[in-house]
């Protein structure tokens, strides 16, 4: 590393003693490569926005949300389908995990013994459970359908794989989320008579919402984005009726997308782009509520 | 075996034989047909290979006019897959761009230990296309032995210029696109071409989306690639199909050279599979089968697939009669 190339030492002194500290040759570049990575991802990702908005423009409009795919009218082909399928597994996705998931981290943070092998193990798997890719989740499905006599294309399948894929990350957000409440709230309570329940159910759960809330939501916004194990599952492509129950075939925003963006005809690719506007939009929003709630609900302690 | 499980639809397939008289007498293609009757309601599910997918659709949704009340949706499993559920009794109809396989232990004999007799029914016909871009001046016909020199296995690394093709052609360096390995359509080339199903030479640009392969293929007058007709179609201005000499002279890709089977070896049939029971059980999956069977040509026509050539669609009524038992 040529740290120090003193052909001026003056201008060396005034680096080093300048406002933002050190500045050698190597952390100047250092800071160009960090500048310039910052900016070849934000210019990608600022391409791709941009040539899907340019794209879908011209399909933004009410029919979009009105009317069912057509395979035989590519230009009026819209997402009614895709965008309640979407919101119905979603939805019923949140039902499953949810409940689910912030009881499981309850119990690992305020009752499990962090000594017990069996805590270790639960804790070990947690950890890995979370970065298991999407499609590992879909088979997983699969199998259990196959075990339980349960359809695979439908409403309920599709929300047990996307909740199994979203539970460990909704357990590991409970989890912080109850970390963070600190030991002299539960102390407190403790000492004035309240039992372990009552610790949790009045003090500690209620002041771990706002982090829960967030990390739930932030894992549903992950679940609406997935395809590939609602696609393993067999989810449809063609469906020209709303989803009307558990038992219902489906499909989903990504789903539609995957297929319209693989048509030869051009117009199922500007509707693929228009519907990739749509579903940014539904992610962007949910993102925001979940910025808002930790602004507006966290407490700090 | 299959008579007598078929026997109580007996009734049915003569309504649908009386129908289907009817309809060739008065010219007029009668959207619901079968002993489905007006009232068909309920769901039709198909699911398979990604190729056929449009067409089945396109027909639900033709059928979905008349019948508003019968719901057909469409998955895209691909062939294999399509034919796992199926067999499991799934789904109604299978979607296929290639026979299933008959085997031991295969596929059609797996369908028949769990009680799933088919019938088959051709439905339309594709024709893989070998495709340079339009700026390409120098490839109009290549024989399949020259496609098998581009796209053997051993010619991996070797074969990289077109002049070692053809001494006629340039010493430019060649550029190939094709589907990945998962692709049903990659499966039938290298059979057709290498005479082994998946061997090819795997140095080539791959993607499962056709509409990549357009952008590789027109970007450089040097690349080819090959895909299923519609794709060329639709990109007629920037591409450039080329004709196949497989002995008989060259022949380029087209719906009547695929019809009349003389674009060999790549033209190929496109089927459903049909189950003998949902059929005989299902009012709406009868209904909508007849329906398919009797507006095949327009529904391939509506769909942009190569539709079936006269012979074929006597083949396929005949085929479809049968389902009734």
């Amino acid at each position: 590393m040529t740290t120090t190339a003193p052909s001026s030492t003056s201008t060396a002194t005034r680096l080093r003693t300048a406002r933002h500290g050190n500045r050698s040759l190597a952390s100047v570049v250092f800071l160009v490569a960090l500048w310039f990575a910052l900016a070849f991802s934000v210019l990608c990702l600022t391409v791709l926005l941009v040539d899907a908005f340019l794209d879908g423009m011209t399909r933004l409009d009410a029919n979009l949300f009105t009317r069912y795919t057509s395979r035989i009218q590519p230009e009026a082909a819209g997402a009614r389908a895709a965008i309640l399928g979407s919101a119905m597994v979603i939805a019923l996705t949140a039902l499953l995990a949810i409940p689910l998931g912030v009881a499981a981290g309850v119990y690992l943070e305020e009752f499990a013994d962090p000594r017990r092998w069996y805590n270790k193990l639960i804790e070990v798997n947690l950890t890995n459970l979370a970065a298991v890719p999407a499609i590992v989740y879909g088979m997983l499905t699969a199998g259990l359908a196959l075990a339980i006599d349960l359809p695979r294309r439908v409403v309920l399948s599709g929300a047990i794989a996307l909740a199994l894929l979203i539970l460990p990350v909704i357990i590991i957000a409970t989890r912080e989320a109850m970390r963070a409440v600190p030991r002299e709230i539960r102390d407190g309570s403790l000492a004035l008579g309240a039992t372990p329940l009552q610790t949790v159910w009045r003090q500690t759960l209620p002041s771990a919402i706002p982090g829960i809330a967030t990390g739930a939501i932030l894992a549903l916004s992950r679940a609406l984005g997935e395809a590939a194990p609602l696609l393993l599952l067999g989810g449809l492509v063609f469906v020209t009726y709303d989803p009307n129950g558990l038992m219902s075939g489906f499909t989903t925003l990504p789903i539609q997308i995957f297929n319209w963006a693989q048509q030869p005809q051009e117009e199922f690719r500007q509707a693929a782009s228009a519907a990739i506007i749509v579903m940014l939009v539904l992610l962007l929003a949910m993102n925001a509520v979940a910025i808002l709630i930790r602004n507006r609900y966290q407490k700090r302690w | 075996m299959k008579r007598r499980l078929l026997t109580p639809a007996v009734a049915p397939s003569a309504a649908l034989l009386l129908t289907l008289t009817l309809a060739a007498c008065g010219g007029q293609a009668s959207g619901n047909s079968g002993s489905g009757g007006e009232s068909a309601s309920g769901e039709v599910v198909a699911d398979g290979s990604s190729t056929v997918e449009p067409l089945t659709a396109a027909a639900g949704e033709l059928f979905q006019m008349d019948n508003p009340d019968v719901n057909v949706s469409v998955g895209t499993s691909g062939t294999g897959g399509g034919f796992e559920k199926f067999c499991a009794g799934d789904t109604d109809i299978s979607n296929a761009s290639r026979p299933i396989k008959t085997d031991e232990d295969a596929e059609g004999p797996a369908c028949k230990k769990n009680g799933i007799d088919y019938t088959e029914l051709q439905v339309a016909n594709d024709a893989l296309t070998v495709v340079v871009s339009a700026e390409n001046d120098f490839i109009t016909c290549l024989t399949t032995d020259e496609l098998n020199k581009l796209w053997a296995p051993e010619s991996e690394g070797k074969i990289t210029t077109w002049d070692q093709i053809n001494p006629d052609f340039p010493s430019e360096e060649i550029e190939l696109f094709g589907p990945g390995t998962d692709s049903g359509t990659f499966d039938y080339f290298t059979d057709e071409i290498n005479g082994e199903e998946g061997a090819s030479r795997s140095d080539y640009n791959a993607s499962e989306d056709d509409n990549v392969l357009v952008q590789g293929v027109s970007g450089s007058p040097n690349a080819l690639g090959y895909f299923g007709y519609t794709y060329y179609e639709e990109n007629a201005d920037a591409l450039k199909a080329v004709e196949i000499d497989s002995g008989e002279g060259c022949v380029a890709p087209s719906a009547e050279s695929a019809q009349d089977g003389s674009y060999v070896p790549l033209s190929r049939p496109l089927f459903v599979y049909v189950s003998n029971q949902a059929y005989a059980d299902k009012p709406q999956v009868q209904a909508f089968v007849d329906y398919y069977v009797e507006n095949d040509t327009e529904i391939a026509e509506q769909a942009q697939f190569i539709p079936l050539s006269d012979e074929q669609r006597t083949a396929l009524t005949d085929a479809a009669a049968k389902l009734g038992g």
